[in-house]
């Protein structure tokens, strides 16, 4: 069925990919270089080759203990994707496959929701976490990041539910499927992918979201973004440190990218609904 | 669920206290600047003293840290009990009586140590409000190799007609070097203190004593004019978005043959392991123009305590021993005089040992040059040196920063920007209530 | 062919959803609208009083108002292009067989992972700048001057840094619609003796345009709140050749503390993000059936 392709089609496909995957990592493969140089090396102009210490490392995790921010960051990333996805999949499946005349209104109204700036309404939300004693807890946060990409989520999930072909449904509603029987044996495998992919871009967004993580903690919830953001420094050249402080913040969830990726690849091919 | 978390949040509090005795835990927040890290560091001298006081670090970059903790304190969050602020917030937030005066500080705490020019930012209506932990001026720090080279000898106060003749002849732009490097990223605390500053030197003020702006007037188009010309012929490229680090990587790779910057600056340029031009390096005070007046400002970096918090005797007990004398020692003991954290008492600079530290002598000097009470030659109705301690001034100065810096860009004439730094100025200022 | 069982039970199912983003959007709103009619400054409490539209006037007569309105819309159609245009690219270079594929993949989606000040203050300090930047020596190298990105071209710089940031997002989506491209009817059209470029003008840009849709549509979002990496490199300037509406509003919410005129801002960027998004609707919406 596939054309054969030739060795050299390839090699230069190869070619000119890695380059330009290359280009496009660039940025971060100099932070991680950048990591491994001495604070002088650093900047010192450009050089590929870092005199490999880890002392930038060491200095970062004396400063400032790595593991409870990395702790919260992970909590906070997959508890609001998980509690995104409860209460997105009914909503979208919904959507989906009974929609209404205003279901596209209502898609677009959610979205808008992102709309307010952030900085505009940080007073308001400052006010009640304070009230309602949710100020730099975990729980406040999940749940304010899980609002936050909640309208994404199932922006997402829609139009991946909405791939699922329609006939399939009728079949099945015509041998008498319940609802239950539809969504638990036909919908859900076919809808496995798809969700599995939404679910890490979401941890990919709650992961990097650095405004409310920011303003909304203190000590017992304050995840990485937090952590960055006691390494860059508007007065004093530190980026070995800064360098290093993002590699240990970008590193878990780029190997999570990393061993995911086929599930995330098999998640965003359709091949398998179709 | 909601229940069951409260239950077991109340459980592990009880085992908390099961193990440490009522102990006060204090919520610092900090600015990640090298003097406070190293305070971090030494954390165990303090608990060892006081076992009964525990400390919890919020460290964060300076911006986010004074967003951070401006929301916190005035909507009473109570969610930090020692805040590290500058001299710009100490005068708002005390008026405001946002803050405990410190009044609790030990019997040989020393008040009256406190360089004056320092403790005068730092105090509203006569009472002390914060305690400084480092002090900071502005000052020259130029090359010898190079000022030789061009047939010149720095005084120990320059004028800026000395300074900006000595970066004409020292710019060897074949060769990258740049006469000076100089601020001019817009934001007010970025250009604009340093502007600001110099603005001083040249008689110019922000506001008159009706709080009308005036940057209509011939001393401020003097200010402006002379820094652009100066940074177009003797400024490095990209002028126009570097801040104190980008200045910073500038000098110490050697291209730049003065820089006027903050105090601290010094121990990081002077330093072998990062600075390739370390054991070149002079210092000079911030130049004047004969008016009476020096360009350099005067920041400290202090710990206060907020109105809000429960443990208020415990967070100035560490207040104290933060700021105190034997502090200081114990950084020398540990880290050598160099690292002591500058600028605040009087007594370090009588120290012969403190004396040796080769920038010593000149940033106590500088600190001495600037007045927050009396910044400019003419009378003006606020306090402070590179800022005016206003809550408005953050966004005021912000926004003049960005058409200053357009005007170092090139992309607006000296006499445009300041216009539209008037007309913005007035704007504001009619619309906070000050211009009648 | 619904049911009324199905359709109440999809109402259910919705509910959650909808009631819960409806909570999240009215309860900061009604405090955002009450506030934007009050003088109220966070440092002086004191003097909080009834402001009427002042707050509104105040803002939108902002000399650089209409300039940071402008700066918007380019800023975010800027990075649409360049997303969506070497996201469509790369998703074609990836589709194609090679060595290495999933390594190329996770290079290329991998600036997504990178938190936003930090990709700021990397392209700023180590990539852009003038004496030390990669750039910088990659110019010398040819023997050509250096190019001062921030001062020159401010808006353009941000630009792309925003763009690296969700090049990995378009291209992720863009991959995923190429690949649910039937090969069977890739294989009829090339019988057909179809060429590559009216292979993919008439086959492949169709079947992505729902795809395209999507990346528009969130993109758009989150590129209208972009203030951080504004702050981090140019504070808006130099003038106002890098301030957009958000910035506007961070200045007076966040610098000033000035919560009446911040609020204010908000119910405005609202308003016109709003506008933005009935145009779009109108625009692109019908992919979406």
């Amino acid at each position: 069925m596939a054309r054969a392709v030739t060795t050299r089609t390839k090699a230069i496909n190869t070619a000119v990919a890695w380059t330009l995957a290359l280009v496009i990592f660039f940025p971060i493969l100099y932070t991680i270089i950048t990591s491994l140089k001495t604070e002088s090396e650093a900047i010192a102009g450009f050089d590929l080759i870092p005199s490999f210490t880890i002392e930038s490392y060491i200095a970062v995790q004396t400063q400032n203990d790595y593991f409870k921010p990395f702790m919260n960051s992970v909590i906070l990333a997959v508890g609001s994707t998980i509690l995104a996805l409860i209460v997105a999949i009914p909503a979208a499946w919904a959507m989906a496959f009974s929609p209404t005349k205003r279901t596209k209104d209502i898609l677009m109204w959610m979205l808008s929701t992102k709309m307010m700036p952030a900085v505009a309404v940080l007073v308001p939300i400052y006010l009640i976490f304070l009230r309602t004693g949710l100020m730099d807890t975990r729980i406040g946060l999940t749940v304010m990041l899980m609002l936050i990409n909640l309208p994404i989520v199932i922006w997402m999930l829609y139009t991946y539910f909405r791939e699922i072909p329609g006939e399939i449904l009728e079949a099945a509603r015509m041998d008498g499927a319940s609802l239950w029987n539809e969504i638990v044996y036909i919908l859900t495998p076919m809808a496995v992918p798809g969700i599995a992919s939404t679910m890490l871009l979401n941890i990919i967004l709650a992961w990097n979201e650095s405004f409310w993580t920011i303003q909304l903690t203190t000590t017992n919830a304050a995840p990485l973004t937090a952590f960055i953001a006691s390494f860059s420094s508007p007065q004093g050249l530190f980026w070995a440190k800064l360098s290093a402080a993002s590699t240990l913040a970008i590193a878990p969830i780029l190997i999570m990218g990393w061993f995911s990726q086929k599930q995330l690849v098999r998640g965003l091919t359709f091949g398998a609904v179709k | 669920m909601m229940r069951f978390a409260n239950a077991l949040l109340c459980a592990s509090a009880l085992s908390m206290l099961g193990t440490a005795a009522l102990a006060e835990t204090l919520t610092i927040a900090t600015v990640n600047n090298g003097d406070m890290i190293r305070m971090q560091a030494l954390t165990d001298d303090f608990t060892a003293k006081h076992p009964d006081i525990e400390l919890n670090w919020v460290t964060l970059e300076e911006n986010i840290l004074r967003e951070r903790v401006t929301t916190d304190i005035a909507t009473q969050g109570g969610q930090y009990d020692v805040m590290t602020i500058g001299t710009y917030e100490v005068p708002i937030w005390a008026k405001q009586g946002w803050l405990l005066p410190l009044d609790n500080l030990g019997d040989d705490y020393d008040v009256a140590d406190i360089i004056p020019a320092i403790a005068g930012g730092l105090s509203y209506e006569g009472k002390l409000y914060a305690a400084p932990f480092y002090g900071e001026s502005s000052f020259v720090m130029y090359r010898t190799d190079l000022m030789e080279k061009a047939g010149l000898t720095m005084p120990d106060a320059p004028t800026w007609d000395f300074i900006a003749d000595a970066a004409r002849k020292m710019t060897d732009r074949e060769n990258g070097i740049n006469g000076i490097c100089l601020r001019g990223k817009a934001g007010w605390g970025e250009n604009m203190a340093f502007l600001t500053a110099l603005s001083n030197a040249f008689g110019a003020r922000w506001f008159d004593m009706d709080w009308k702006p005036q940057f209509d007037q011939p001393a401020w188009k003097n200010t402006l004019q002379s820094y652009v010309d100066l940074m177009n012929e003797a400024g490095p490229t990209g002028a126009s978005s570097n801040g104190f680090n980008e200045n910073l990587a500038l000098f110490q790779q050697g291209k730049c043959g003065m820089w006027i910057d903050a105090t601290v600056a010094a121990s990081f340029v002077s330093n072998p392991a990062d600075s390739t031009v370390a054991d070149k390096v002079g210092y000079a005070l911030a130049p004047d123009t004969g008016l009476g007046k020096r360009g350099n400002w005067l920041w400290a970096w202090s710990l206060a305590v907020p109105a809000g918090t429960k443990n208020a005797d415990a967070a100035q007990t560490f207040v104290s021993w933060a700021t105190s004398k034997a502090y200081l020692e114990l950084v020398a003991s540990k880290e050598g005089w160099a690292n002591v954290p500058p600028g605040t008492r009087t007594s370090l600079y009588e120290n012969p040992e403190y004396a040796k530290v080769p920038f010593a002598k000149m940033t106590l000097d500088s600190i001495n040059a600037a007045d927050p009470t009396k910044p400019t030659v003419d009378e003006v109705p606020y306090v402070g040196v590179q800022f005016v301690a206003i809550p408005e001034f953050q966004g005021l100065g912000t926004t003049v920063g960005q058409l200053f810096s357009a005007a170092l860009a090139g992309q607006m004439s000296v006499d445009d920007a300041l216009a539209q730094a008037q007309s913005v100025a007035t704007r504001e200022m009619t619309r906070a209530g000050y211009i009648k | 062919m619904a049911t009324r069982q199905t359709q109440s039970l999809a109402t259910i199912m919705r509910a959650p959803a909808i009631i819960l983003l409806m909570i999240w959007m009215v309860v900061p709103l009604a405090m955002t609208l009450y506030f934007s009619f009050l003088n109220y400054n966070l440092l002086n409490p004191a003097n909080t009083s009834w402001a009427g539209f002042f707050n509104y006037r105040y803002f939108y007569t902002d000399p650089a108002f209409f300039e940071s309105i402008w700066n918007t819309l380019v800023l975010v159609l800027g990075v649409l292009l360049i997303t969506i245009i070497g996201g469509i690219a790369i998703a074609l270079l990836i589709d194609q067989p090679m060595f290495g594929q999933g390594i190329v993949r996770i290079l290329v989606i991998s600036p997504f992972f990178v938190m936003p000040p930090v990709a700021a203050l990397v392209w700023k300090n180590m990539i852009m700048n003038p004496s030390y930047g990669v750039f910088a020596d990659i110019a010398h190298f040819f023997g050509v001057a250096p190019v001062d990105w921030f001062a020159q071209y401010p808006l353009f710089s941000i630009i792309v840094i925003v763009a690296w940031q969700w090049l990995p997002f378009a291209t992720l989506i863009l991959l995923t619609s190429l690949q649910s491209l039937d090969g069977e009817q890739k294989e009829a059209a090339e019988m057909d003796g179809a060429g590559v470029v009216s292979r993919f003008i008439y086959l492949t840009l169709p079947h992505m345009a729902r795809a395209i849709t999507v990346v528009i549509l969130i993109q758009t979002i989150f590129l209208l709140g972009v203030y951080a990496e504004i702050l981090v490199t140019t504070n808006g300037g130099p003038g106002y050749a890098s301030t957009n509406l958000v910035f506007l509003i961070y200045r007076a919410a966040r610098l000033n503390f000035d919560i009446g005129g911040g609020a204010a801002g908000g119910i405005i960027a609202v308003v016109l993000a709003n506008f933005v998004a009935i145009f779009l609707m109108r625009a692109v919406g019908k992919n979406l059936d």
